[in-house]
């Protein structure tokens, strides 16, 4: 079963989203939420191995933690999807367990 | 599913608190079952009922206190991170010699044990932290 | 059937509580008899320096808690390879930290595994339960 990875800080802050991409299996999916979704936006530094962790791994932001920082959808990387509280729900249930990199 | 979650981080200082009361909040309108919630770290500064934050802005203590009675959840304040932190309840006040008590209403102190158990006996388990 | 507890530990030990505070929970969590397993990645590592004396600096020293793990059946400390390059350090500058076999007359044997990020994600992807501090 795969994991489903949840990212909170900002990758500029600390080193969370880096180090989570390096831990991913085939299949798994990374969710940005709170300052993580800066990670999640296209032309920064973090652009890069976000979307080379696309090639593996299914890659969301928490739409209401997006909209709270004012980033708006045309801003994200191609290929990042926002979900919403709810579907932040889903993809706990439907990955087998949640790692949280804090 | 049973979902388990874990509050690492008191309220406001972090959003994690937040985050996690939303998505509790979510899981619930889903027709999921919380095992529990539980708070460690800072996350016991969720549980005193002593804060007072502005009126135009979210209460969280009593936004869990009440998500907690609607859909009688288990609310667990670790007992060691509260010692440290000065959450006590009526016994923990009386056994430490302290001169009040501010647990929240709905919250209950126990010990680490809750957090293991509640890792084994729901589906998934959710930490919310910094 | 014993779950697979898995404790990440991605943090330095003093400047913040969660060192501390995880490690007790692996100690309360030993008595549960699950399968309990602990990662130590990015700054982690540090958690496990051999030569830790906090008597400067007034709070407790907790490091040979690490010590006693082994006896509280917990025997699977992951340190990531990487993550000790990146901060210049080797296995030797961590802590021994042994278990004793039963199986093997209570031969003394190490409980850090020295592993890749690779295998790291592996191990991950096996458990049941992940906690992060």
């Amino acid at each position: 079963m795969s994991t489903l990875h949840t990212v909170n800080k900002s990758p500029f802050e600390r080193n969370a989203l880096h180090s989570c991409l390096g831990h991913l299996c085939a299949g798994d999916a990374v969710l940005m939420i709170e300052d993580g979704v800066f990670g999640a936006r296209k032309g920064s530094s973090a652009a890069p191995m976000v979307q080379a962790a696309l090639q593996t791994a299914k890659v969301y932001a928490l739409a209401p933690d997006l909209s709270a920082r004012g980033i708006k959808p045309g801003d994200l990387i191609d290929g990042v999807q926002p979900v919403d509280y709810g579907g932040f729900v889903d993809l706990v249930t439907l990955h087998g367990r949640t790692a949280a990199w804090l | 599913m049973q979902l388990a979650i874990v509050v690492n981080e008191g309220p406001y200082t972090h959003q994690a608190s937040d985050t996690a009361y939303q998505f509790t909040k979510a899981a619930l309108e889903k027709g999921h079952g919380i095992t529990r919630v539980f708070f460690y770290h800072d996350g016991v500064n969720n549980g005193t009922r002593l804060t007072v934050p502005p009126t135009d802005d979210r209460n969280l203590q009593k936004l869990w206190s009440e998500l907690g009675e609607q859909h009688k959840l288990d609310l667990v304040v670790c007992v060691a991170a509260a010692q440290r932190r000065g959450i006590l309840d009526a016994d923990e006040a009386r056994r430490h010699g302290k001169d009040v008590n501010n647990i929240a209403p709905g919250f209950r102190i126990s010990g680490l044990g809750q957090l293991i158990e509640a890792g084994i006996q729901a589906d998934r388990l959710v930490v919310f932290g910094d | 059937m014993a779950k697979k507890f898995l404790y990440i530990n991605r943090k330095a030990p003093y400047g913040t509580i969660y060192a501390l505070e995880s490690l007790e929970v692996v100690l309360i969590g030993a008595a549960f008899e699950q399968d309990v397993s602990l990662a130590f990645i990015d700054d982690g590592v540090f958690q496990l320096m051999a030569g830790q004396d906090t008597a400067a600096a007034g709070f407790k020293n907790f490091s040979r808690t690490y010590k006693a793990l082994g006896d509280y059946e917990v025997r699977k400390l992951y340190v990531e390879r990487e993550s000790l390059e990146e901060r210049g350090l080797k296995l030797e500058d961590l802590m021994p930290i042994t278990y004793e076999d039963e199986n093997e007359d209570y031969a003394e044997k190490p409980s850090i595994h020295v592993v890749g990020r690779n295998e790291l994600a592996s191990i991950i992807a096996g458990q049941d339960v992940v906690l992060s501090f």
